[in-house]
Parts: C-alpha cells; sequence; structure tokens
C-alpha cells in the first residue's frame, strides 16, 4: 500500500483499502476558519447536535477577512468566536497571535505524521507536507466531521512525483510546483493523492515542501503527501509532545502514474493568466510591467519566503508605481520576521506590511486590484476575477521572482540579483 | 428534488469551456453570506454577466471537463442551488466540488462528450436510472455512468447532513435501549441485593 492508503486504512478500522473504496474515516483534526465554518454550525443546529465530537480535536482560526474587514465579515468571526467559547475548544487562536490556518496549524505542533486532517478550506492538503492525510471539504462536511469525529472518502489513487538531482540557485519548491502543474495541468492529479520523493524533496526544508503540498490543490488532487524523514520528524518533535505514527509507502505499492522531474534541469517559474497551469521558464516570459507585487498566502509567506524575499529587497527600492504587499502567513511569522529585521527591510524598500490574513489572495481585502492591473503574486491562483476585478491580471511566482519584479518594475528573473 | 425522481428534464445553459473554477461560479467577494438567493445573483457573473439574469429555474448547466476547480466553497453550489439550477452535466468534475454537490443532494452527472455535442437552449432529457443525457430534438443520446451507490444514498437521503442526523438518531436511540437495559438489570441487581452501595 502507499503511505496514503495505509493512513487511511488505520483510520478506518481496516488491515487495507484499495483506491476507489468509500471508507469511513475517524478523524485526528478538524479545522475551522470563519468563512465555511459559520455554515457548518447553523448545519449542525439544524440536525440537532448541540456538542463538537471531541473539543481537543478542532483547532480555529479566523484568517480569511481579518482583521474583519466589513460588517458581515466581522458577524462571521463573531459567530465563529462565541462558538468556539460555547463548546469550549480550547485551541483558539485570536487576532494578535491567529495565522493563516495552514501555516499556524503545523507552526504550532498541530499536524503530525501519520494524522487524518480536514479544513473547510481547498489548501488543506498543504499539511501533507508532514506525512499525514490532508483534504480540503465544504461546509457539509465540515458540520458532519464536527459532529462525528469522521467523515467518507473515496481512497485516492497515488501519484507519484520523483525529483531527482537539487534546485538550482533562483529556484524554489515554487518554481517546482508550478513546472509539475504546467506539466500536468490544473486537472492532472484529479482525484489523486500526490505523493512526492526524491533527491530533491528530501534536501528540502518543511516550509518549502508545505510549498509543494499547498499546490496539490491547484493540480485537482485530493491531497498532497511527503513521506516523513529525518527533517519531518525534527520540525514536528520541535514543537509538540504528543505521540505519532510514521507510515511510508511499500516498495510494491501501486501508483496510477509516475511523473519524473530533473530539478537541476529548472528555472524560476511564472504561471501566465489566468490558470495556474500556465507556466513557463522565466527566459521565455516577457518583462510585463506590474502595478502591484504580493507576498504573502499559504502557499509563500512563511519565515523562509520572507527571508529570500528580504534578501533581495535589503538595501534596495521598490521601483516607482508599484505597490507591494507583504503579508506575513501567521503571527509567529510575523514576529520572527521583526526579530530577524525583514520587516524593516521591507518597510525601507517601500513596502507595506500587513497583519497575517488571507487577504487578496482571493480579492478579500489588503490589495485588491482594479479594471486592468496586472500583479505579480506569490499566491496560488491567477483565475479570473480571483485577487478582484475580472478584469485584473494575476501572475503566479516564488516570493523571490515577486522581489525582484517590485525592484525593476516588470517580470524579473530573480537570479539577476542573486549572482 | 425528489428521491423517486428518475428523469430531469430542462433547458441547457452550456459553459462548453474546461475548469470552470469556483471562483467564477460564485467570486470570493460575495463570500460574506451564505444566502442562497443573494448568491444566486451573482452566480458566473464574472464569465457571464448576463447569466443572473437570464437563469431560470430547472435550468441545467452543460460544461466541459474539470467543472468546479479550485477553492472548496460550497457556496457554488448554493449559489447554483439558488438560482435554481437543478442539475450540472459536465465532461468531468472537481473533486471538492463534485462531494459539495452529493452532499447538499444537489445533482451532478458526469457525461464526457456533453459539453461538445449540447448547445445552448437544447431541451435536455437526463434518465437517471438508465445513465443517458439526450436531447431528443437533435438526436443526441449519450452515455454515463452513475455515480455509484455510497453517493445515491446520500442524494436519496437529501444530502449528507439528514444522512448523518439518521444516522445519530439510530446510535441515539441504540445507546438508550442499552443504556434502559442496563438500567433494568442494575435496580434488578440492587434489588437481589441487601447490602449497602459502597459509595453510599
Amino acid at each position: 500500500m502507499t503511505i496514503t492508503e495505509k493512513i487511511l486504512a488505520a483510520h478506518a478500522g481496516r488491515d487495507h483499502v484499495v483506491p476507489g473504496e468509500i471508507v469511513d474515516v475517524e478523524l485526528d483534526l478538524v479545522i475551522c476558519h470563519e468563512i465555511t465554518t459559520p455554515p457548518a454550525i447553523r448545519m449542525m443546529h439544524e440536525i440537532g447536535v448541540t456538542r463538537v465530537f471531541d473539543p481537543d480535536r478542532v483547532l480555529v482560526t479566523p484568517d480569511h477577512f481579518v482583521p474583519n474587514k466589513d460588517i458581515l465579515t466581522a458577524e462571521l468571526s463573531r459567530r465563529l468566536r462565541e462558538w468556539v467559547k460555547e463548546q469550549g475548544i480550547p485551541h483558539y487562536f485570536e487576532i494578535g497571535n491567529h495565522g493563516i490556518y495552514a501555516a499556524l496549524a503545523p507552526e504550532k505542533g498541530f499536524i503530525r505524521p501519520g494524522m487524518t486532517v480536514i479544513c473547510g478550506d481547498s489548501h488543506t492538503t498543504t499539511l501533507g507536507a508532514l506525512g499525514c492525510f490532508a483534504a480540503g471539504v465544504g461546509s457539509t462536511d465540515l458540520a458532519a466531521a464536527l459532529a462525528t469525529g469522521r467523515l467518507w472518502f473515496r481512497v485516492p489513487e497515488s501519484m507519484r512525483i520523483e525529483v531527482r538531482g537539487r534546485l538550482p540557485l533562483g529556484v524554489y519548491a515554487k518554481d517546482l510546483i508550478l513546472y509539475v502543474i504546467s506539466k500536468i495541468g490544473v486537472d492532472g492529479a484529479r482525484y489523486r493523492a500526490m505523493e512526492w520523493a526524491g533527491e530533491a524533496i528530501a534536501a528540502l526544508s518543511m516550509e518549502a515542501r508545505m510549498t509543494l503540498t499547498n499546490m496539490a490543490a491547484e493540480a485537482g488532487a485530493k491531497s498532497g503527501i511527503v513521506p516523513p524523514d529525518d527533517v519531518t520528524l525534527e520540525y514536528v518533535r520541535s514543537r509538540t509532545d504528543r505521540p505519532f505514527t510514521v507510515y511510508t509507502s511499500d516498495p510494491d505499492a501501486e501508483y496510477v502514474e509516475r511523473v519524473e522531474v530533473d530539478a537541476s534541469t529548472l528555472e524560476p517559474v511564472v504561471a501566465l493568466p489566468s490558470l495556474p497551469s500556465n507556466g513557463r521558464f522565466i527566459s521565455e516570459v516577457e518583462p510585463v510591467p506590474i502595478d502591484q507585487v504580493y507576498i504573502g498566502s499559504c502557499t509563500n509567506a512563511r519565515i523562509e519566503d520572507l527571508r529570500e524575499a528580504a534578501r533581495i529587497l535589503r538595501g534596495r527600492r521598490v521601483a516607482p508605481g508599484v505597490r507591494v504587499i507583504v503579508v506575513p502567513a501567521t503571527s509567529g511569522v510575523w514576529r520572527q520576521a521583526l526579530s530577524e529585521g525583514l520587516l524593516a527591510t521591507f518597510a525601507d524598500a517601500g513596502c507595506v506590511i500587513s497583519t497575517p490574513t488571507c487577504g487578496a489572495c482571493l480579492g478579500g481585502h489588503m490589495g485588491v486590484l482594479g479594471k486592468g492591473e496586472r500583479c505579480l503574486s506569490t499566491t496560488n491562483r491567477n483565475f479570473t476575477g480571483r485577487m478582484g476585478h475580472p478584469g485584473a491580471e494575476v501572475y503566479l511566482a516564488s516570493p523571490a521572482t515577486a522581489a525582484a519584479t517590485a525592484v525593476t518594475g516588470r517580470i524579473t528573473d530573480p537570479r539577476e540579483f542573486l549572482q | 428534488m425528489s428521491a423517486t425522481t428518475t428523469t430531469l428534464r430542462g433547458r441547457a445553459r452550456v459553459f462548453a469551456r474546461a475548469h470552470i473554477n469556483t471562483d467564477e461560479i460564485i467570486p470570493a467577494r460575495y463570500l460574506n453570506t451564505a444566502d442562497e438567493a443573494t448568491l444566486a445573483a451573482h452566480v458566473m457573473e464574472d464569465i457571464d454577466p448576463e447569466f443572473p439574469g437570464t437563469v431560470q429555474p430547472g435550468d441545467i448547466i452543460v460544461a466541459g471537463p474539470d467543472f468546479g476547480c479550485g477553492s472548496s466553497r460550497e457556496h457554488a453550489v448554493w449559489a447554483l442551488r439558488g438560482a435554481g439550477i437543478q442539475a450540472v452535466i459536465a465532461d468531468s468534475f472537481a473533486r471538492i466540488f463534485f462531494r459539495n454537490a452529493i452532499n447538499n443532494g444537489f445533482r451532478v452527472i458526469e457525461c464526457p462528450g456533453a459539453a461538445a455535442a449540447l448547445q445552448e437552449g437544447d431541451d435536455v432529457e437526463v434518465d437517471l436510472a438508465g445513465g443517458r443525457v439526450r436531447a431528443p430534438g437533435r438526436g443526441i443520446d449519450l452515455a454515463f455512468v452513475p455515480p455509484g451507490e455510497f453517493a445515491e444514498q446520500l442524494l436519496a437521503a437529501g444530502g449528507l447532513l439528514p444522512y448523518v442526523a439518521a444516522q445519530l438518531a439510530a446510535l441515539a436511540s441504540r445507546t438508550s435501549r442499552a443504556d434502559e437495559q442496563q438500567a433494568a438489570s442494575a435496580a434488578a441487581s440492587a434489588a437481589r441485593s441487601s447490602a449497602p452501595k459502597p459509595d453510599q
């Protein structure tokens, strides 16, 4: 069996599962944010459920439209907060300690290998970087999961992405995942588990691995997963004392498809509007003028991302006419960036710095685009209307490419600044 | 739609493109509400500004591959249902959208070739039991594979929540019967014994 099949089997009380089967799975953690949870709370009330299955296995943070952007979103956060109190949920992260859930949960030690985790959010796949099964669901699933601690899943076929070699200077996990999606398409992993392996993956930090599994969602995958190794164990053990089980794929595990990539041949990748699969090597991309650069989101706003951006922006200025918005993923990342002097670097360069929020990634607030505007963004989706006006354009790239572009005002190869 | 309905009939509204994503079905700027009527007023507006004004109850959306990809927002299903759409036929569906639809008791029909064959305004007939999508006026008759037993159970129950509610009710009634039996046997055993209980 693959690692994904083993985790699902163990949580379904089974010795063995096969892809295509529908299994009833016990959940180790349910994560809630203010957009998809309030409808789930209402649904639970409608079916007469008054208590969540286990408050200790629920993690809650407002993240999408925080701090509240208008009255309606204030009401969403208020309903979430009141529900947390009513249910006695101990793991609640209020503004000041909050963060984008997919970055916050691992940072705070809530994600361990071998777990099953869901959230009412497509980028839940991110958490699979720690060797767990993590899938995004809708509000109805969330309500059922909060009521019962269980959820149905079709066991996904696994797809193995084997990455040999090492990523060259200026080429990051973001470039790798954009490259892979450009090869397999936005439905290239539809319904599948994307399992990563190979020398290049072993060399990646946990944070970089999270960028890979984050964008499994943009390939249509049910989950992304990196089998645990020493990097994983060190990351997890430094954050939690709770026990966990490490699963690995058997040598004879079956994969529906194998994709091989030589990391050493890659360049920085930019995904052109309006699909994440429109990735091109930067040498093939026109130096298009950009109105806004956005460095944020569950994809690329962890501390290493901010360090890479700051490395290029240090001692330089944002090009005239370009707006640069930096949005650390969590309060912990924000404080770490402050203590490392990264926020000063961004401010001195002429960037604005926001509190953690999903913000403009999904056209919420803190940098929504107007008609005809072009944004280069470290986020995950460049769909029509995603970051604001349907007539705006979004280019996806790494934090280093974003920083280089901020300096020149045109889409720029970060390697020009890294020699 | 009742669980016994076996044939759907409606007007085709065709979005032949691949990868119609949930940001296009309902943009995030409207996610500050879950009210279906409010969401319906903006359904598909970023790719077809006329659509919210021309959609009629009973319409059936016909789309290309990977319909509903992107964000997990269930609001996409609610917006479509709020607009009166009775089903979506697509070459294929993105997984979370498909799941959300089934969980809401909303019909999604995976029928490869439908988007290429059907035209805007066609009178479409879906034979759910027989697995056929037809446009009788134009001689179109396509096969699809029904979604399987578990999905049909959820659809028949009206979605995941009614299904879960029924399961919880069954569990509660088993538990309360077990509790009653336990209480009865404890009472009988207490009556047999004249010794005081240890905690009294």
